[in-house]
């Protein structure tokens, strides 16, 4: 049974037995932008994915906030 | 991997510190963190009244629910924006501030910005020259404004965001690369009152977006996934993601970026802030905070012309 990994809307088919860093590597996902879960659990990136699992990718890096004082746009939140 | 501390399985590797926690040790260590910059840059002291700046997204409400935890009395403070664009984008992250409040029995203050100025966000961007092309410039200037009024008229002592590491190098990143040194010289954990302003800190700035990320995970934290519609985060995504690159290569450059910056900017290689002098200040005569303009501050005018030309379109918006 083949695995997969979710990004906000997209689905990634991916081979079970290798490592979630390695499965990131190959869908060209910066290990760095999300935080793997399988069923609510967070992961570290070299846990082996297994037959069947769903691993689902949090983003982690938001682009629209307001920029802080400092910056050339003001302050905010 | 396994948890540095207890020896169970790891929940997040972080290798910028090159320290594997599991769950239950990450939860804890991520507050002793936050305290301890919030003592080495001299944020607050216990006794001071904190007033959270929350957008009900991950990091405003992890800054909360630690602050909380850790003993502070940190009130929050949401601006409802008026921003739906399809999303409902203000009514589910206020949802979710309110949410949040209640079920930790914390006090949030709520400005509703079209019920107590006349307009949404968008509209006002619509009306004026300002916020024309970028409702950012509008709204950024108005949630100043605000936050800054609700801290010094409610006598908060200090105003917290959100900000972390990765939202700070990428601002110094921008500023860098055209050598922006006003804003350098401002760039930093802690920006002191001046004349009508109150303090502003930034608790999370050393801390990867990745681990305020896991901590609301972690913590059951249910915020807004989204980000505001409006948003022109093209550039800052941008070099966020430069930024990100690097750090897969040379695990721990971000942070080395931001805290060699904070050694340079307090050894005296930028100006010094370029605070303008305070007998150019005056407060604004309609609303009294501090300005630098002649007559009403900007807030004032934009929103005054904001409402004049909502009178002339009549009804109906
Ligand atoms: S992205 Fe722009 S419009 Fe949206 S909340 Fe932030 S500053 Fe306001
Ligand atoms: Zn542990
Ligand atoms: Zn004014």
């Amino acid at each position: 049974m083949p695995a997969e990994m979710i990004l906000r809307d997209k689905t990634y088919p991916i081979p079970s037995g290798m490592t979630i860093r390695h499965a990131l590597e190959k869908i060209g996902v910066n290990p760095d932008t999300v935080l793997p879960t399988r069923d609510g659990e967070l992961l570290t990136d070299d846990e082996l994915i297994r037959d069947g699992d769903r691993i689902r990718l949090i983003a982690v890096i938001s682009g629209g906030r307001s920029p802080s004082a400092g910056s050339p746009h003001g302050s905010a939140i | 991997m396994k948890c540095r501390k207890c020896g169970a399985k790891a929940a997040l590797n972080m290798r910028q510190h090159r320290l594997a926690l599991c769950a239950e040790h990450f939860l804890e260590w991520l507050p002793d963190q936050t305290q301890r910059f919030i003592q080495k840059y001299r944020m607050f002291l216990p006794e001071e009244r904190i007033l959270v700046a929350v957008s009900g997204g991950k990091d405003s409400l992890s800054l909360w629910d630690i602050l909380s935890r850790l003993g502070y009395s940190a009130d929050g403070l949401y601006i409802d924006l008026g921003i739906d664009h399809g999303t409902g984008y203000s009514t589910v992250s206020r949802q979710k501030a309110a949410a949040f409040a209640e079920s930790h029995m914390l006090k949030l203050l709520i400005v509703d910005v079209p019920a107590t100025l006349g307009a949404s966000i968008p509209t006002a961007a619509r009306l004026t020259h300002r916020g024309a092309q970028k409702p950012c410039s509008v709204c950024g200037m108005t949630k100043r404004h605000i936050m800054n009024r609700m801290a010094r008229d409610l006598g908060y002592d200090v105003l917290a965001t959100g900000h972390n590491l990765d939202d700070e190098a990428a601002v110094l990143f921008g500023n860098t690369l055209t050598w922006a040194t006003g804003y350098l010289a401002r760039q930093g954990p802690v920006l002191d009152a001046e004349t009508g302003f109150v303090r502003k800190v930034k608790p999370f700035c050393r801390l990867y977006e990745r681990e305020t990320a896991a901590y609301a995970l972690l913590r059951g934290i249910d915020y807004v996934y989204e980000e505001c519609p409006l948003a022109d985060g093209a550039t800052s995504i941008f070099y966020k993601d430069v930024l990100s690159r690097m750090e897969t290569e040379r695990p721990g450059i971000k942070l080395a970026f931001y805290l060699s910056f904070l050694q340079a900017r307090l050894g005296g290689f930028l100006a010094a802030p370029s605070s303008i002098a305070a007998s150019e200040m005056h407060p604004c005569p309609a609303c009294g905070q501090p300005t630098t303009s002649v007559d009403v501050c900007s807030f004032c005018r934009t929103w005054n012309a904001v409402r004049t030309r909502r009178e002339a379109e009549g009804p109906g918006e």
